[in-house]
């Protein structure tokens, strides 16, 4: 009879025309849930045929054996069920419309902006929100953009009131984006021997200002007094301490190796965010326990020389190396992909459950996280998604049901509405 | 010969400069020294010219000079030897044995020397300035030309302009060219798009007067609009579209039409028809397209060549056309650091390993060329760089005819010059050997009868064993190494090497006594011809005096003119990339056995079948067929599809995909700048495309006509298109046509509202039926006569769109003008209009899930294309992406996902469904007996995630196979490996490198604001530069 009356509220959500405005953050957890007769993905590579899923206080409290009596059963006989896809870089909620200035709330001036928080412009309210919910998408890292160093990045959970709400964990990382070390073709075909040109140059001396940065932040920071305080340094002290990790962006084996050297200097814990040509140094990467949160996939290959799919591939090179890495994808309303660039990194070498670990445990485990979520164990947050198929397939994976923190969340967003809306104009039901 | 003759007025007028702290005469008497001496001999053989005044006494003088006992090549094939050359007042009188010696001839011996008919360069700016481009990329547009006068209204058609008439002679220039044995070139400036004339004009530094061969020798082109600060054209087809219309409106000003008034550069543009028509193409395509272009209106263009034109020598033999070829090859990159070696392409290798065998390939092809010491950084490096063609394959004899009687034909001055014949110029140079030997100096160089010293201090071969005596000691002395610059050792007990300078006579000598070198003699002199002598210091610091007497020529070692070994090269691939292939890919006849086959016909999906592929076409679809000689491919457990066809793509493009300068460019044509090189034929061909629909960009309202291509990787641009299929063009409406993110300047344009894209729209379609009404003089306007077509349903629209307002409205103007609107691009909004579509009549390619990129994609849903397919449109999803197009099949099932579309429909909307839309769909498009045969063998359910293609067949050739990949992927690793090598040892030796350069392939996107999928590994600035103002979603 429970079961009836959780299908027919469903029935009722999805074809009931609600403005996105009336699309409430689901209430805690009050009722236990049993998710029952699932395949249960666990995102740590195991897979259990026909189990369920007990959630209590938004934590998981057992996975197989059966419903304890007044618990609400979500019968998922032949669905698949999934750790919450984590999308660990993304300007999600400090951006709506790329192009409009006025909604564009990611890179602030200046080279050196540490004490920069992105937590604080994170709109809770982004019409691009839902779309990534009803994907199966739960969690996301909010990343500053710009600059030098650009700031402090926040992992959310994607439905909240307010952005203090959907903080998830504040202030994870600081990110610094390094200056390309390429040498420039002009494009005007002129020598590219002039000094003038020499972009490597320039951009190796960009990179040593940050490190000056750091020299001077260690020493201010192991001063017990100042006169004036610099928050600039004050904002990096979670990196000494290793309460923070320093996210760099960068792509290619130079710089990658810079990065390398960074961490041993000042002994941080360095994530390597891009890493296009990771797999060219994946030995290295992982004799150094360099993370790397890898460029999405779908992506051309850099060289006209490179095999049609390598960075189809590079995420199977990294797992074999035994890098840690989770997948990415770029900018903000695109994050609903993230789960395809697995699949594609499934169809290239990688297990369907090393695929998705890469885009669950492994995104925990780089954002610090790991404790609470990325995987389907007990004990941990209930950051649950409930797929009719293969999630990592677009052509299988209709997300049914979605959970953060024991709450089941709408799948409704905005344009779920517009759909219904026109097809309500031209009798389509 | 340099006594008694008057200084040129000219010499008063240089500057005597005093330097400061350098007390009297030393310094400024010096430098006056080697003014006059410089003017002396431009003034010799000289006869005063007519209306000059003459300040001083009048010297005429017919200088004649005989030249004997010299090897003379008269012009590339006859050769004389112990001949003599005679010259009387700047020509030549006599070449050959026997020439009796007038008395008052000045006799130079030239034992052993060798005399060349002086080299002719067919493409010069020399003695012109440079127009430099002051444009300002954040300006507001500039619409026509900011020419003062009755010029023209683009600033890049500049045919009024003669170079003769601000020819100035470049002493240092000429100095340049003379050096590298060239007397005469045909100069330009080389500066838009039409150039105006040519002269030609002999190296001699003389009055421009007395140079100027001919005044109006070439008419000049090239696809640049250089100085032009005009906005239009901005892109490679909008250059060939105005050269295009320029013919059209040049040949209607002939009329004389009213409505013109003067127009000097259409006036010009036909006076200079008659002349040599010169075009700069500088690469392998564009010297097809610049033919091209000239095929259309009668005319065979010279075409200055780049470099790369060895890559596509069949192409070029094609053209008919004379070709000048460069000879500056690439450096040779500095790929030490594997990093930076890790973005070199295979190509850009390749490209500087065979590079030499230009000329070579030409010569062996029969195509007609001259050379040409254009693009040289440094035209000193001329000669090496023929030296290095000949190594490489070019012969000897042909170099020689490609820089004298060739180009004299080609400039129709060979009456004049090119050969040593009696009666044409005195342009010869005298050189120690054949002179494309390693080690052969030139002497000096002689144009119009004016001696010009090249390297004059290696005129006399003093190298020998001589004796030198110094006070009471006597040394034996060799002379030895390369006759220009020779060495000295002395030989006592052990061969201790000193030190010579010679400087004219003057001579400079160090001579060791001991090993150590810790004593010496210091000597200085003078050589003449009955011997050495001089004073000089010896080890002590004393005095001493010395002379040197000769004893024994030097021998040459005998193999010093024995050919260099020709290089060992690599191989040509079609295309010039790592992909490429030896020989283009064949035909087969194919049997797929055994597949599941989507046939996006009636009967859907059919288990276990076969399909027979014969003579490129689909043959047999059935169940056991015979093989009979055919290939057969086992599909079991696969699955057939047919090609994927990309409604909305920009690959395979050169230099812009808008022409975004003005709101109407309906006159140019992507078909004119296809890039068959492009690697993104090939890798979309690895994710299932076999047709593509290449489209101009979304920069403005009416854009440009597009170009529907097979993915067919190897092939020219012509073999590249799809044959007979109906054009289209491309239209834009809202945000990007309105400029509304093109920044502050961009508000002038009109339109800026959605409201003026309409009455654009009405006005140009307006203007397009009344110029169809108008009589047989009309102006043709290749602008309206696109949209003619269009009112004529002769040429379809596809419509890049977004919203609902804007598409309701063009289908309105289309009603109005009575034809229907083709296809709605992008079209995120379509699902609020659907209806309104069917009922007139158009089709949907949209994207799968793209949104919020900009304020008119704000209501797009990923539910579109089921909605719009519900309600009975015609839907395709498309890519404009590079990237995403390797994944339509998938882009097409996530309306599986967010629609419910049933799976069938879904793989239609990438391949029946955009056929249908271009029209195409009883040629390819399912798998259908009788269609192309264009289909994919994917590895998995072809909607899925998982699904690979492991060959794409175009026409029933393997375009891409999975395995064979692999097998590239080894080769291209190996030939990389191969390279570096050969690139690292040709550092070793010294020559010169640059810096490793990352090869980067332009991607063309529908416009600046969404740069596509993939993170750019590029800074945006590198892309940004050559892609100013390009513009598309």
């Amino acid at each position: 009879m429970k079961k009836i009356v959780s299908v027919m509220m469903g029935c009722y959500l999805a074809t009931t025309l609600h403005a996105q405005e009336n699309v409430y953050p689901a209430p805690q957890q009050s009722q236990t849930i049993a998710i029952v007769n699932a395949t249960v993905h666990t995102g740590t590579g195991q897979v259990l045929p026909n189990s369920s899923i007990i959630i209590e206080k938004g934590k998981i409290v057992a996975i197989g054996g059966n419903a304890a009596a007044g618990a609400k059963v979500i019968d998922a006989k032949g669905k698949h069920v999934y750790p919450g896809i984590i999308a660990p870089d993304t300007e999600l909620g400090l951006t709506e419309f790329e192009s409009v200035r006025a909604t564009n709330d990611f890179a602030e001036v200046g080279d050196i902006n540490p004490s920069i928080r992105s937590i604080v412009s994170y709109n809770a309210d982004s019409k691009v929100i839902g779309t990534l919910r009803s994907n199966g998408i739960l969690l996301a890292g909010i990343t500053p953009r710009g600059g030098l160093l650009s700031g402090s990045s926040s992992v959310v959970q994607l439905d909240a009131w307010n952005w203090e709400d959907a903080a998830y964990k504040s202030d994870n990382g600081i990110h610094f984006n390094m200056p390309r070390l390429m040498a420039r073709s002009n494009p005007f075909g002129a020598s590219a021997s002039g000094p003038s040109n020499d972009a490597v140059k320039a951009a190796m001396t960009r990179i040593e200002s940050v490190r000056e940065f750091f020299r001077e932040a260690k020493t201010y920071l192991e001063t017990p007094q100042h006169s004036e305080t610099n928050l600039k340094y004050e904002a990096v002290k979670g990196l000494f301490n290793k309460s923070q990790k320093l996210f760099i962006h960068c792509d290619l084996v130079k710089e990658m190796l810079v990065a390398m050297d960074i961490a041993k200097e000042f002994n941080f814990d360095v994530v390597i965010v891009g890493g296009t040509d990771a797999y060219l140094i994946a030995d290295l990467l992982a004799k150094s326990n360099i993370p790397v949160i890898l460029n999405q996939p779908h992506s051309l290959p850099v060289n006209q020389d490179d095999a049609v799919d390598q960075p189809y591939a590079t995420a199977a090179q990294l797992q074999k190396a035994g890098v840690l890495f989770c997948i990415a994808n770029e900018g903000f309303w695109q994050q609903r992909n993230l789960m395809f660039n697995a699949g594609t990194a499934g169809a290239y070498g990688l297990s369907k459950e090393e695929a998705l670990s890469a885009i669950t445990l492994n995104a925990a485990k780089i954002l610090g996280i790991a404790a609470q979520t990325g995987s389907l164990e007990v004990g941990k947050d209930a950051n649950i998604v409930i797929s009719t198929g293969d999630i990592l397939d677009m052509k299988s994976s209709v997300i049914t049901n979605a959970f953060i923190q024991g709450r089941e969340v709408s799948l409704d967003n905005k344009q779920s509405q517009l759909a219904e809306r026109y097809k309500h104009k031209y009798n389509l039901q | 010969m340099t006594a008694g003759f008057s200084f040129p007025g000219k010499s008063r007028q240089l500057p005597l400069r005093k330097r400061k702290g350098l007390p009297g005469i030393s310094f400024y008497k010096h430098k006056t020294l080697y003014g006059v001496v410089g003017l002396l001999m431009a003034a010799m053989g000289a006869k005063a010219q007519a209306t000059f005044p003459v300040n001083g006494v009048n010297a005429p003088r017919e200088a004649c000079y005989a030249f004997t006992h010299a090897t003379i090549v008269k012009d590339g094939v006859s050769k004389l030897n112990d001949a003599t050359l005679l010259i009387r007042d700047g020509k030549i009188v006599a070449a050959g044995n026997g020439v009796a010696i007038p008395k008052d001839a000045v006799v130079v011996d030239c034992n052993g020397k060798y005399i060349y008919p002086s080299f002719i360069d067919a493409y010069s700016d020399y003695g012109t300035t440079a127009a430099s481009r002051q444009r300002n990329f954040n300006a507001a547009p500039q619409f026509i030309s900011n020419a003062k006068g009755p010029y023209g209204w683009n600033q890049a058609i500049k045919s009024e302009f003669n170079v003769v008439q601000s020819f100035v002679v470049d002493d240092a220039k000429a100095k340049s060219y003379r050096d590298a044995g060239f007397g005469v070139v045909l100069t330009h400036q080389a500066d838009g798009i039409a150039r105006g004339t040519g002269a030609i004009v002999t190296l001699a530094s003389d009055r421009e007067n007395k140079v100027i061969l001919k005044e109006k020798a070439s008419a000049h082109y090239s696809f640049e609009k250089g100085s032009s600060t005009q906005d239009y054209p901005s892109s490679l087809m909008g250059s060939i579209a105005l050269l295009r219309q320029s013919f059209l409106d040049a040949q209607w000003y002939k009329s004389n039409p009213a409505k013109e008034g003067v127009n000097l550069s259409l006036q010009a543009w036909n006076d200079n028809q008659p002349l040599l028509q010169i075009f700069e193409a500088n690469d392998k395509w564009n010297a097809l397209r610049a033919d091209k272009i000239g095929d259309e209106f009668g005319v065979q263009y010279v075409i200055k060549a780049g470099g790369n034109e060895y890559q596509r020598i069949a192409d070029m033999q094609a053209t008919k056309a004379t070709f000048i070829l460069p000879v500056n090859y690439p450096a040779v990159m500095d790929v030490e650091d594997p990093n930076d070696a890790r973005f070199v392409a295979v190509s850009e290798l390749k490209h500087w390993e065979l590079a030499p065998t230009e000329a070579g390939a030409f010569e062996k092809a029969n195509i007609p060329f001259v050379l040409t010491a254009a693009d040289l950084k440094d035209t000193k490096s001329f000669i090496a760089n023929v030296r290095k063609a000949i190594q490489y394959g070019l012969s000897e004899q042909r170099a020689i005819d490609a820089l004298t009687k060739a180009p004299a034909t080609l400039l129709k001055v060979y009456d004049k010059v090119g050969s040593l014949d009696a009666g044409k110029l005195a342009n010869f140079f005298i050189a120690s050997g054949p002179v494309f030997n390693d080690g052969t100096v030139i002497y000096q160089n002689w144009v119009q009868g004016n001696k010009y010293v090249v390297n004059d201090d290696a005129w006399k071969d003093i190298r020998g064993t001589y004796t030198l005596q110094a006070n009471n000691a006597s040394y034996t002395v060799e002379l030895k190494g390369s006759a220009a610059s020779p060495s000295l050792t002395v030989i006592k007990g052990d061969t201790l090497t000193g030190k010579l300078d010679v400087s004219g006579q003057l001579v400079k000598l160090n001579v060791p006594l001991t090993k150590d070198n810790k004593q010496q003699l210091r000597l200085s002199g003078v050589m003449g011809d009955a011997g050495w002598a001089g004073n000089g210091v010896d080890e002590n610091g004393k005095p001493v005096l010395w002379t040197l007497a000769f004893n024994k020529a030097f021998t040459p070692k005998a193999d010093a003119d024995k050919k260099k070994d020709t290089p060992v090269l690599g191989k040509l691939y079609f295309p010039f990339s790592g992909y490429g292939a030896e020989t283009a890919p064949k035909q087969e006849d194919i049997l797929i056995r055994n597949a599941t086959v989507w046939t996006s016909e009636k009967d859907g999906k059919l288990e276990n079948t076969d399909v027979l592929i014969k003579g490129g076409k689909i043959a047999q679809v059935g169940k056991n067929l015979a093989a009979s000689s055919a290939r057969v491919i086992d599909g079991t457990g696969k699955h057939l599809t047919a090609g994927i066809i990309d409604e909305h793509s920009h690959i395979a493009i050169s230099r812009g995909v808008n022409e975004g300068t003005q709101s109407v460019t309906s006159e140019v044509r992507i078909a004119d700048v296809l890039n068959p090189d492009d690697i993104n034929i090939y890798r979309q061909l690895s994710g299932g495309v076999t047709t593509s629909h290449l489209l101009h960009g979304s920069a403005n309202v009416i854009g440009g006509q597009t170009q529907l291509i097979k993915l067919r990787w190897g092939v020219n641009a012509e073999q590249l298109k799809f044959a007979n299929w109906d054009p289209f063009i491309k239209f834009a409406l809202g945000e990007n046509v309105k400029q509304s993110n093109w920044g502050d300047r961009q508000t002038v344009r009109f339109p800026q509202t959605r409201m003026g894209v309409e009455q654009l729209l009405v006005d140009a379609f307006t203007r397009a039926r009344d110029y169809e009404k108008q009589g047989a003089n009309k102006r043709r306007d290749l602008e309206l006569d696109a949209l003619v077509e269009i009112l004529n349903k002769k040429r379809f629209i596809t419509c890049h769109s977004y919203v609902q307002s804007e598409i309701n409205m063009l289908m309105k103007v289309a009603d109005r003008f009575n034809f229907t609107v083709n296809t709605f691009t992008h079209i995120l909004e379509g699902y609020k209009v659907a209806d309104k579509m069917k009922t007139h009549g158009a089709g949907a390619s949209t994207f799968a899930d793209w949104w919020a990129y900009k304020m008119e994609v704000t209501d797009a849903i990923p539910q579109n294309a089921s909605i719009m397919q519900r309600v009975g449109l015609t839907v395709a999803i498309n890519s404009d992406d590079a990237e995403m197009a390797r994944r339509l099949n998938q882009e097409a099932a996530k309306s599986v996902k967010y629609g419910s579309m049933n799976e069938l429909d879904a793989l239609n909307m990438v391949t029946i469904n955009p056929a249908k839309l271009l029209h195409i769909a009883d040629r390819t498009g399912s798998i259908k007996v009788g269609k192309d045969a264009d289909v994919v063998l994917w590895s998995d359910h072809p909607l899925s995630i998982y699904a690979k293609a492991e060959k794409t067949i175009v026409d029933g050739t393997v375009y891409f196979d999975r395995e064979q990949d692999l097998k590239l992927r080894d080769r291209i690793a190996k030939e990389k490996a191969a390279l570096i090598q050969k690139a690292l040892n040709e550092k070793k030796r010294g020559g010169p490198t640059q810096r490793a350069v990352p090869t980067i392939d332009v991607l063309w996107h529908c416009e600046d604001e969404e740069r596509g999928h993939q993170k750019q590994l590029f800074d945006e600035h590198d892309v940004m530069e050559t892609t100013a103002s390009q513009s598309s979603h």
